[in-house]
C-alpha cells in the first residue's frame, strides 16, 4: 500500500499490465516522448520503447481504428485522447466499428480508449466535456468512471483485460486534487459494480466520477440534519441498477447528481429506471441535479454557474429531506 | 505526376516469373466464375424475394478482387468491401455460407445479425465490412500496426473505392501508415461512379494514385480487368510491404457495370461507356488469354464451368435450408465474453 494521487494510481495500473502483458501497448498524441499531456505516461517509452508506447499523428480517427485493428489482431491497445472533448472525431470507429463489430461479425474488440474529461479549471467549451451518456447509449461499449485512486487503477486493469472496447473516463479534476492510498500490487476492480461511498438512511446520492466528492461535501455539511448515503456507480455502461435500486429503497429519496448536461444524461435513465421499479418505496420525487443544456463555458464565475457545486448539491438534499 | 502504370503479361513465362502457374491460372479463372456466379444467383434470388433489404454486385471488378487476393500470403489480412466478393471466393469462404448471409439465415458468417456483402471470416485473415466508407481503411492500418509491433511478416490489404478517397479516414489511416512505413497495401477500387456521383466531382487528380507521393509511399495504376496485370502489382506491392518497405497504393481502374444496387439502373453512365468497358469484360479476357496462352481447350473449360454451376446450385440449396435466426437470438452477442477472444489472431 502507498499513497498515490488519482493519476499515479492510472500511470501504476498502466504500467503493471504493460510489465505483465506485451499485448498491451499504448498509442496517443504525444504519449511518448512528452508522457502525455498530463503525465500519466511519463517515463513509459524509455520503459518499453517506441512501438509500445507509439507517438501517433494528430489523428484520432487512426488512432481509435488502429487500436480496433491491432486490437483484432490480439493486441490490447490502449489508446489515450488528449482530451475527452476529442474523441468526437473517432466517433464513427468507436461507434460504427469497435461497438458492432461482436454483435454483428463475431469479433471482439479489446481496445480501451482513455479520456480526460471534466470540467473546473477554465477549460472551455472544447477541454471540460463529459461525454458519457453519448457512449452509454451504444450498445457493444462500456464506460468507465472511476471516483477515487484505488479505483482507477483496478478499473484501468479491468478496462483492459475485458474483451470490449471501454471508454475509461478520468477526471482531471482529480489527477492530482485526490490522494490516497492504493495497493501495490495488481488487482482488478469489477465493472459494473457500484460502491457504497457513504452509508446513509434518509437520501440516495446516485453519482460518478468527480460529483463523488462534491457530493460528500455536500452530505458532511449536511451531517447533523440528514444522513445520505452515496453511490459512486463507478461505471454508467454496465450500471449497478441493483445497488441503486436497494439504496433507493431502503431511503426512499433519491437524488441523482453528474456534471454533464442534464437533458438526456446518464441521470435521465437512473431516475426512469428507479420510477419505475421502485415507484412504491419512494417519499418524493426522484430530483436530478445536472449542468445545464448549455456548452462549457469559459470564464470562472460561467464556468462554476455550470458545475454543480457543493451548495447546490446542499439545497437539494435540504428539499428533499423536507419534502 | 509520376505514377507508374502497370504493365500486361504476355507470356506464360511472365506469369510463372510473378509467381503462379499453370493450376494456379486455373484456380484463378474458377474463382472468378465463382464469384460472378455468386453474385448473377444472389441478384435472382433477390428478385424471388428471397434476400431481404438491398443487394449490391461487383460486376467488372471480379478481376480486381481475385487478383489481389491471389497475391496475399496465406498470413496476410485484409478488409474486403461490396465490390470485392472476388476475395472472399479467393480465400476460402465457401459459397453457401454467402448465399445463407445474403437471406439472413443462421449459417451466414455474421448469422443474420448484418446483411449483403458485410461479413467476413476472420479465420481466413479477413474483416467484416462496415456501411461507412472507407472506415476499415485505417482499422486494416491498424493491423499492419500489431504486425510492425510483433515484428511478424504479414501483410495487411486495405480496400477502398474512390468514392471514398474523398473521406478523412482514407487521409488518415494513409498519412500513419506513411509515417510509420506500415506493412499495408491499399487497394482504390476505382469503378468510375460513387452511387450517382463521377470522378471529376469525386476529386481533382489525374490518378488517385498520384496522392501515394503526399504520403511519401508509391502509387501505381493498374487495369482492373486485367486479372494478371492486377495479381503482379498487389504481388510486387505485398512483398515490398513485408520486407519492410513500406505501403503502396495500387489503383485499379474499371467500371461499375450495373447500379450502386439492384433499385439503381444507373441511368447517369453514358451508354457508350458500358458498351466500351463491356467489350473489356475481366472474365472474358482472361478466358481468352487462357485459350491463347496456356492452352485452355473446350474440355477443361467446360469442366470448369460445370463444376462452378454445380457448385453453386449446391449452394442455393444449403443455404436455403439454413434456419432463419430465432427472435430469441436478438439480445445475444452484443457484449463479448473472455473465451471470444480465443481466435485464430489473438495469440
Amino acid at each position: 500500500m502507498s499513497e498515490k494521487t488519482y493519476l499515479q494510481a492510472i500511470s501504476d495500473g498502466l504500467r503493471q499490465e504493460m510489465r505483465r502483458d506485451e499485448r498491451v501497448f499504448v498509442i496517443g498524441e504525444d504519449v511518448g516522448v512528452y508522457g502525455g499531456a498530463f503525465k500519466v505516461t511519463l517515463g513509459f517509452q524509455e520503459e518499453f520503447g517506441p512501438w509500445r508506447v507509439i507517438d501517433s499523428p494528430l489523428s484520432e480517427t487512426a488512432i481509435v481504428a488502429g487500436c480496433t485493428g491491432a486490437a483484432i489482431m490480439g493486441m490490447r491497445p490502449v489508446a489515450e485522447m488528449q482530451f475527452a472533448d476529442f474523441v468526437s472525431c473517432a466517433w464513427d470507429h468507436l461507434v460504427t466499428v469497435a461497438a458492432k463489430q461482436r454483435y454483428r461479425a463475431g469479433t471482439p474488440v479489446p481496445i480501451v480508449v482513455r479520456l480526460p474529461s471534466g470540467g473546473g479549471f477554465s477549460g472551455g467549451p472544447f477541454h471540460s466535456q463529459n461525454p458519457e451518456s453519448s457512449f452509454a447509449h451504444i450498445p457493444g461499449l462500456k464506460c468507465v468512471c472511476p471516483a477515487t485512486p484505488a479505483d482507477a487503477k483496478g478499473l484501468i486493469i479491468s478496462a483492459i483485460e475485458d474483451p470490449n472496447p471501454v471508454l475509461f473516463f478520468e477526471h482531471k479534476h482529480l489527477y492530482r486534487r485526490l490522494k490516497a492510498d492504493v495497493p501495490d500490487e495488481r488487482y482488478t476492480v469489477p465493472i459494473g459494480k457500484a460502491r457504497t461511498h457513504l452509508e446513509g438512511d434518509d437520501i440516495s446520492v446516485i453519482t460518478w466520477g468527480a460529483m463523488v466528492h462534491t457530493a460528500a461535501e455536500a452530505a458532511k455539511e449536511l451531517e447533523d440534519e440528514v444522513s445520505v448515503e452515496i453511490i459512486d456507480l463507478r461505471s454508467v455502461m454496465p450500471w449497478d441498477k441493483a445497488a441503486v435500486l436497494e439504496s433507493a429503497r431502503k431511503t426512499s429519496k433519491v437524488l441523482v447528481l453528474h456534471e454533464d448536461n442534464r437533458t438526456g444524461g446518464f441521470g435521465a435513465e437512473i431516475a426512469a429506471t428507479i420510477a419505475e421499479d421502485a415507484f412504491e418505496d419512494l417519499d418524493a420525487p426522484i430530483r436530478r441535479i445536472a449542468a445545464p443544456d448549455t456548452p462549457v463555458p469559459f470564464s470562472p464565475p460561467l464556468e462554476k454557474a455550470f458545475i454543480p457545486q457543493v451548495s447546490d448539491v446542499v439545497a437539494g438534499l435540504k428539499e428533499l429531506a423536507e419534502y | 505526376m509520376a505514377v507508374r502504370e502497370a504493365e500486361p503479361l504476355s507470356s506464360l513465362r511472365e506469369v510463372r516469373e510473378a509467381g503462379l502457374d499453370r493450376e494456379d491460372l486455373l484456380d484463378v479463372y474458377r474463382n472468378l466464375l465463382i464469384t460472378r456466379g455468386i453474385e448473377e444467383r444472389g441478384h435472382i434470388l433477390y428478385k424471388q424475394g428471397k434476400i431481404p433489404g438491398s443487394f449490391y454486385t461487383g460486376r467488372g471488378n471480379e478481376a480486381a478482387a481475385v487478383g489481389i487476393a491471389t497475391a496475399m500470403g496465406p498470413d496476410d489480412v485484409g478488409t474486403p468491401l461490396h465490390r470485392d466478393m472476388g476475395v472472399h471466393v479467393t480465400r476460402g469462404v465457401e459459397p453457401w455460407r454467402i448465399f445463407a448471409q445474403y437471406m439472413g439465415r443462421s449459417d451466414g458468417p455474421s448469422k443474420g445479425k448484418d446483411g449483403n456483402v458485410h461479413m467476413a471470416d476472420l479465420k481466413l485473415g479477413l474483416l467484416a465490412m462496415v456501411s461507412h466508407l472507407p472506415a476499415m481503411l485505417p482499422v486494416a492500418v491498424g493491423c499492419a500496426l500489431a504486425f510492425r509491433i510483433r515484428n511478424e511478416r504479414r501483410v495487411a490489404v486495405a480496400w477502398f473505392g474512390e468514392g471514398a478517397a474523398a473521406r478523412g479516414d482514407t487521409h488518415e489511416g494513409m498519412n500513419f501508415a506513411g509515417v510509420r512505413r506500415l506493412p499495408v497495401v491499399f487497394v482504390c477500387d476505382n469503378n468510375q461512379w460513387a452511387y450517382s456521383t463521377p470522378t471529376h466531382l469525386g476529386y481533382s487528380v489525374e490518378h488517385l494514385a498520384d496522392r501515394a507521393a503526399a504520403y511519401g509511399f508509391e502509387g501505381v495504376v493498374v487495369d482492373g480487368t486485367d486479372v494478371l496485370a492486377v495479381y503482379r502489382e498487389a504481388k510486387r506491392a505485398i512483398e515490398k510491404a513485408r520486407e519492410g518497405g513500406g505501403p503502396t497504393l495500387i489503383e485499379s481502374q474499371t467500371l461499375r457495370m450495373e447500379g450502386h444496387a439492384v433499385h439503381d439502373d444507373a441511368f447517369y453512365v453514358p451508354k457508350e461507356l458500358f458498351e466500351e468497358w463491356a467489350r473489356r469484360d475481366p472474365i472474358e479476357r482472361f478466358r481468352s488469354w487462357l485459350r491463347e496462352n496456356a492452352e485452355m481447350g473446350d474440355e477443361e473449360e467446360d469442366e470448369i464451368s460445370g463444376s462452378v454451376k454445380r457448385l453453386l446450385g449446391e449452394s442455393i440449396r444449403r443455404a436455403e435450408e439454413s434456419p432463419l435466426p430465432d427472435p430469441s437470438e436478438l439480445t445475444e452477442g452484443v457484449y463479448a465474453t473472455p473465451e471470444d477472444l480465443d481466435t485464430p489472431h489473438h495469440k
